[in-house]
């Protein structure tokens, strides 16, 4: 029994949904023979056979997201439909079929794809011999042989033109391509009008991808039809301001990009207002404003050390993690012409006086629209204030790429219940007491950050605020 | 007077009247220009043509000559060369008349006349009915060529002929010295040598056909041995001499007698490009070292509204290759991303036996560092061969090793003009030696030779048994 399995697809092409099943048990497939139609990002490809056989069982159906490497169907190469008896032995190594061999749930997407080579044509040459009858090889040549099914790559330049009819040439000529860099699909590597086409798909879709995907996001909302505002009463437009627009395109793609996730939890901020009012004269003379930001900003700075995977980025094209080992906190200012995040740059190293301070500059240089790029870019995490202003709990959005923010509403007097210690007859009792109560939102991505994580991080947060000395104690 | 017209196309042979008639049919307004009354060419008027005419005649003396072998005795033909020359004119103006009609019928505007350039976009034609002149959008410049001479054998004497001349067929000479081992020698020294003349040929280089497979050459250079009477290679004309008899020639090489008296001299040591057009300077048109007309891929020259096709654009000088180029310049003038870019071009010798290839010869895959495999079909094993009494021809392939795709194609023998179709069609689709032998091949003709040359590139041949080597 032989399995063939999806062959690697191309360039960045991992997996793909499947579109169309073309064979179906008890079916004669040969080799080329097209059996799977996958529906990747890129393209719509169709996936022809390396193995030659009878089909026995199908292992995926419509639908089915399947990975480079997942078994599509197994062929009974017994009963090969190949006269030499040179149904194709699996691309894979014989370890791998072992591990493949399980039954597997046909949607099942395996958690991680290993791109496997591509099907050697001399390392399938091993005919199963069966005793009793014997098939006489066909006078073919060793040379012949060695002809790739899979595509082969273009012939070396200038020694050999490419192998494609005077059409296919005209073909590539007019849409611009360059024949000499198609790979041939067919017998001794010649050069089909769908092999031209296909890879002008490929250079196509590859520049594609290059290009902004927020741009297309955007584009593609831009594409749907404006209703006749003016029809139900006066309109006024205005232009878009290029802030807005840079803002409006940062957060869809990160909005399009980043799985979301938002927790909520309060804080009690008695004792740390206590403080604030304290030394709030002494912060000012130093030149800042001891705000609950400029504190926040030094608990998250800390956090962020004790976390490290919310001091990190993805990086999907390489499959890997990015952990910062700096830490820098952003900000979120509002201002009259639209969102600004200036960044306090090594969070971790300052104190609050320098933090309030420095806080206070860059708010300050952003209602005047002097904030330099590089002092609005490298943020770890970002915080977003909204207290001053109201509001109970919100969702902020991730300022990708990074993958956490904190977003903080009005805080209040709240009833708190405080338990007495246990008295002599065992029972707790208690009572409400005020206390002053600050919501937080922490919007993470779920990619990286899991809900656990995320609450003992917001935990860790809360309690850093109401015990202020375990800043300086850890921090 | 004047006239205008979107394009003007100068020479009017198997390159410039398909130029012609291809953008007529394409809607555009096309004057074509040239010397004679109808188009055609030296294809037509001095060449392939009437070439073809004299060899068919000379392949039916030879055959006649043959079939007492078969039972069949002939008495001596009497040649009566009056009527063969009208016989060969016959088909000549037939077939011009015939282009001419055909050019009448899509309105292509044809003047008869010698054409000056007077600028990019403009010409004058000159004839005895007076001066033309032509404002165009587009020229093409599809002037030819003319039989290469030298100075050793420049002497103005009847006796000296080239191929135009030899072509007139003035009488049957006793004797005959051709010089030039080349197709037109070959296919001139053939017709003479059946009618009657006893002919020499003298070469330069050490084989006749140089540029062919000596494989290939062998057959006929066997039978021309019997044929000719004398084949000298590696040897030069170096004077040539009128005497009251004949011309005396003068040889140098490896050859006895270094003194040799002839009737008549027929010189075909190749053609000239006919780039030297009045006024060509007064345009951007360059011309390279070799006489031809220097052209991009399109056939676009160095002055933008002037193309050039057929022998003044460059080797080889085939009419079909002129053709060709004709639809590619058109095309290019019509907007479209046409180039001239053919894998394969064949070449045809009509002798007897023929001589044909295409693409890739084994030489030059040699040379190139290609690494082929050859795989023949000697014609001893063809059926249809041994019917017609010609076993000596040969079909070969020359394939890439590794994939068997074909790259060149060779035939020997009789009928190879006709064969050689296929194997140009085979290269330019990218064929391989598997699809040649899968394809059905009638029986019993000459064209199984190809399949069966597949055959033996796979170490299996129904009729050639050669088991694989280990």
């Amino acid at each position: 029994m032989t399995e063939f399995k999806v062959p690697e697809l191309g360039e960045n092409v991992a997996s793909g949904d499947v579109a169309k099943v073309l064979v179906s048990v008890g079916d004669t497939v040969k080799k080329e023979q097209p059996v799977i139609e996958l529906e990747t990002d890129k393209a719509t490809i169709e996936v022809p056979s390396s193995v030659a056989g009878v089909v026995k069982e199908v292992k995926v159906k419509k639908g089915d997201k399947v990975q480079v490497g997942a078994v599509i169907f197994t062929v009974d190469d017994g009963a090969a439909g190949n006269g030499a008896g040179k149904a194709a032995a699996a691309p894979a190594k014989p370890a791998e079929v072992k591990a493949e061999a399980k039954p597997e749930a046909p949607a099942e997407v395996k958690p991680e794809p290993k791109p496997e080579p591509r099907p050697d044509p001399k390392a399938e040459a091993k005919p199963e011999s069966k005793p009793d009858t014997k098939v006489l090889p066909m006078p073919q040549r060793q040379a012949a042989d060695a002809a790739p099914p899979a595509p082969s790559p273009a012939p070396a330049a200038n020694v050999l033109p490419a192998a494609a009819s005077p059409a296919v040439r005209r073909l590539a000529r007019e849409i611009g391509v360059d024949i000499n860099a198609v790979p041939g699909t067919g017998p001794a590597g010649r050069i089909s009008q769908e092999d031209v086409k296909e890879h002008a798909r490929r250079i196509l879709s590859s520049v594609g991808s290059a290009g902004s995907p927020a741009a297309g996001g955007a584009a593609a909302r831009a594409s749907r039809p404006m209703p006749d505002f003016a029809k139900w009463g006066e309109v006024a437009r205005e232009p878009w301001s290029n802030i807005r627009r840079v803002t409006a395109e940062h957060l869809s793609y990160s909005w399009n990009t980043v799985p979301h996730v938002t927790q909520f939890d309060k804080a009690d901020v008695t004792a740390l207002e206590e403080l604030r009012k304290k030394y709030k004269d002494q912060v000012v003379k130093a030149g800042g404003n001891l705000t609950v930001t400029a504190m926040l900003v030094k608990v998250l700075a800390t956090a962020l050390q004790k976390f490290p995977q919310f001091n990190a980025s993805i990086d999907p094209d390489r499959g890997e993690v990015i952990y910062k080992k700096y830490v820098n906190v952003g900000v979120a200012v509002d201002t009259d012409r639209g969102l600004l995040v200036p960044v306090i740059k090594q969070a971790n190293q300052k104190n609050i006086t320098q933090i309030a301070v420095e806080l206070q500059q860059l708010a300050e240089k952003a209602r005047d629209r002097k904030l330099t790029v590089d002092e609005m870019s490298g943020g770890s995490m970002s915080l977003s204030n909204l207290g001053g202003i109201g509001g109970t709990y919100f969702t902020p959005i991730v300022n990708w790429p990074e993958v956490a923010i904190l977003g903080v509403s009005r805080g209040g007097t709240e009833p708190v219940w405080k338990s007495t210690p246990a008295g002599p007859s065992g029972s707790a009792e208690g009572s409400f007491v005020p206390r002053q109560l600050l919501p937080l939102s922490l919007s993470y991505d779920h990619r990286v950050i899991d809900g656990a994580d995320a609450i003992r991080f917001l935990r860790w947060v809360v309690e850093a605020i109401e015990q202020p000395f375990l800043l300086s104690l850890i921090g | 007077m004047a006239q205008t017209t979107q394009i003007a196309v100068l020479g009017a042979g198997p390159g410039g009247y398909a130029a012609a008639f291809y953008a007529a049919d394409l809607g555009m307004q096309v004057t074509l220009i040239d010397e004679e009354k109808n188009p055609g060419g030296v294809c037509l008027y001095r060449g392939c043509i009437p070439s073809k005419a004299l060899l068919h005649v000379a392949k039916v003396v030879d055959e006649a000559a043959h079939a007492s072998k078969w039972g069949v005795t002939y008495g001596a033909p009497a040649i009566d060369v009056d009527k063969l020359r009208a016989y060969k004119q016959g088909v000549v103006d037939k077939l011009t008349a015939g282009v001419g009609s055909v050019a009448r019928l899509r309105k292509v505007n044809y003047v008869q006349g010698r054409a000056t350039l007077t600028g990019p976009k403009a010409l004058k034609v000159t004839a005895a009915s007076g001066d033309t002149d032509i404002q165009f959008e587009h020229l093409i410049l599809a002037t030819g060529s003319h039989p290469t001479k030298i100075p050793s054998l420049a002497l103005d004497s009847p006796r000296m002929m080239d191929s135009t001349s030899g072509l007139e067929l003035p009488d049957v000479p006793k004797s005959l010295l051709v010089v030039g081992g080349g197709y037109i020698g070959l296919e001139l020294g053939t017709v003479y040598a059946t009618l009657g003349s006893k002919v020499s040929v003298v070469e330069m280089t050490s084989g006749l056909l140089p540029g062919a497979d000596r494989d290939l050459v062998q057959p006929l250079e066997k039978r021309l041995k019997t044929l000719f009477a004398a084949i000298m290679l590696n040897t030069k004309v170096v004077k040539v001499a009128e005497e009251k008899d004949g011309i005396r020639v003068t040889f140098e090489g490896e050859v006895a007698e270094k003194e040799q008296l002839f009737d008549r001299v027929l010189v075909a040591i190749g053609r000239r490009p006919n780039s030297k057009v009045p006024g060509l300077e007064t345009t951007r048109v360059k011309v390279d070292a070799k006489g031809f007309i220097e052209t991009d891929p399109q056939r676009r020259t160095a002055e933008p509204s002037i193309f050039a096709i057929g022998d003044v654009a460059g080797e080889p000088m085939l009419a079909h290759k002129a053709s060709h180029e004709a639809r590619v310049a058109v095309e290019a003038i019509a907007g479209h991303k046409a180039v001239f870019e053919p894998q394969a071009i064949p070449a045809v010798v009509f002798t007897d036996p023929e001589i044909a290839w295409c693409g890739l010869t084994e030489a030059q895959a040699k040379e190139q560092g290609v690494d082929v495999e050859v795989a023949k079909f000697p014609w001893g094993a063809l059926s249809r061969a041994i019917t017609v009494d010609r076993p000596e021809g040969l079909t070969k392939l020359v394939l890439e090793k590794s994939t068997g795709r074909v790259l060149g194609v060779g035939v020997s023998g009789s009928g190879a003009g006709e064969l050689i179709a296929e194997g140009v069609l085979a290269i330019e689709m990218g064929a391989s030696a598997e699809d040649l032998k899968m394809v059905i091949h009638p029986h019993p003709t000459l064209s199984e030779s190809v399949m069966e040359a597949a055959e033996v590139f796979f170490g299996q041949s129904t009729h050639v048994y050669k088991p694989k080597k280990k």
